[in-house]
């Protein structure tokens, strides 16, 4: 034998490197299913534990590569690059459009759009501010992590569009991520402060929170017959966030930064 | 046909980006304006134009909803390969605007829900709460 099995087993998974992507993404999601359920008890959504645990492989990735792309910078993984880049990334953003019921979005009315509006805005706002105060004062940057804040999926988006930097792209990933949890654990917790107990509300909710899983999650863990209204706003928030981003939301931040 | 779908996906993704380049070149930025919003939107229109007429057998809907149930794992590839160090480097930025943003947004739904109609849902019975599935795990996030 001239190479050893192991050696023969990497060789397989170096050339199908797209296909080691998905099985090991597959293995990472079944993890976090496991751990969602057993150690949070479904309060912590499994996509929250997964995306945690990709943030992870990625600082495993540079710390040992010293390079910049996280686990894609191993021969291995490089797949991993294919998988998660902007194509993909793109291509399966448009697709969950394809579940939006605009007859049942018509109901949501006024108020849904207010608040549409209003979570996009105001997270991008407190978010850019932020980046801002801590030394990041061009506008892309800027903007990608406001965005960030609005949620995890618009700031990639964002970033992607306007040539951020990949510091500042984890930045905006990582950003929203830790709003989407604070969603998902906390709303139970805030129900009552934002007055959670009737369908407005929810929509109310699902438009300034805005990140579907947090809000499916939040509303779920506080009266499950309010998730359908929370999820229905929150599903306009990524087209919205992903509309708005690069456009307006950029132009508004380059005027005023330069 | 399954692919018949992913095509139909496909060419709102490769138009929407398309226009949202144009978009960014006719107002002078060096960057993709919308693209993604805009394949969004029109996916969602051709979608219920296809359903009215009927032309949307359930193969072709699982050729999009296929790739829109990709979008978590594609969203874990992508956290995979990002730039931690150098984030962590940059300091408790996440962190702070996130629970900034959490909370502006959380008095602004106070302030919004106690505004017009807000009559209670009754009561819900005491249920069990051991329902493994019904957080759908899938395509939205």
């Amino acid at each position: 034998m001239t190479q050893s099995f192991t050696q023969m087993f990497e060789s397989v998974l170096l050339h199908n490197g797209l296909v080691t992507a998905f099985a090991t993404v597959g293995i990472v999601m079944w993890v976090s299913s496991q751990l969602s359920r057993r150690l949070t008890r479904g309060r912590l959504h499994a996509s929250a534990i997964a995306i945690m645990i990709g943030l992870g492989l990625a600082y495993y990735g540079g710390v040992v590569t010293g390079k910049e792309k996280g686990m894609a910078d191993f021969a291995l993984f490089s797949g991993i690059g294919l998988m998660g880049g902007a194509m993909l990334r793109d291509f399966a953003i448009v697709a969950t459009a394809f579940e939006v019921q605009v007859r049942e979005a018509r109901k949501a009315g006024l108020v849904g759009v207010v608040s549409l509006l209003l979570g996009t805005l105001i997270p991008f706002v407190v978010g850019a501010c932020v980046a801002r105060a801590f030394g990041y004062d061009d506008a892309i940057s800027m903007t990608t992590i406001g965005a960030g804040a609005v949620t995890y999926i618009v700031g990639p988006v964002t970033g992607a569009a306007l040539g951020a930097s990949s510091d500042v792209m984890a930045l905006s990933i990582a950003t929203g991520l830790v709003k989407a949890i604070i969603v998902m654990v906390g709303t139970p917790f805030a129900a009552k402060f934002m007055g959670l107990n009737n369908p407005r509300a929810a929509m109310v909710f699902g438009g300034l929170a805005g990140t579907v899983s947090g809000v499916s999650a939040g509303l779920a863990a506080t009266d499950r017959r309010l998730v359908p209204y929370g999820a229905l706003v929150a599903t306009f928030h990524t087209g919205l966030g992903c509309l708005l981003g690069p456009s307006v939301l950029y132009l508004a931040t380059k005027a005023i930064v330069g | 046909m399954i692919i018949y779908g992913t095509a139909l996906l496909a060419i709102c993704h490769l138009v929407g980006l398309y226009l949202g380049d144009l978009l960014g070149a006719a107002i002078g930025v060096k960057a993709n304006v919308g693209g993604v919003g805009i394949a969004m939107l029109m996916l969602i229109t051709i979608r219920l134009w296809l359903h009215d007429r009927g032309l949307l057998p359930k193969e072709t809907e699982a050729g999009v909803g296929f790739w829109g149930a990709m979008y978590i794992p594609v969203v874990v590839a992508m956290a995979a390969q990002q730039n931690v160090v150098a984030a962590l480097r940059g300091g408790p930025v996440a962190l702070i605007s996130a629970v900034l943003a959490a909370a502006a947004c959380a008095c602004c739904i106070a302030l919004l829900s106690r505004t017009g109609d807000h009559e209670p849902l009754p009561p819900l019975p005491e249920e069990l709460t051991d329902e493994p599935e019904s957080v759908r795990m899938s395509a939205s996030h």
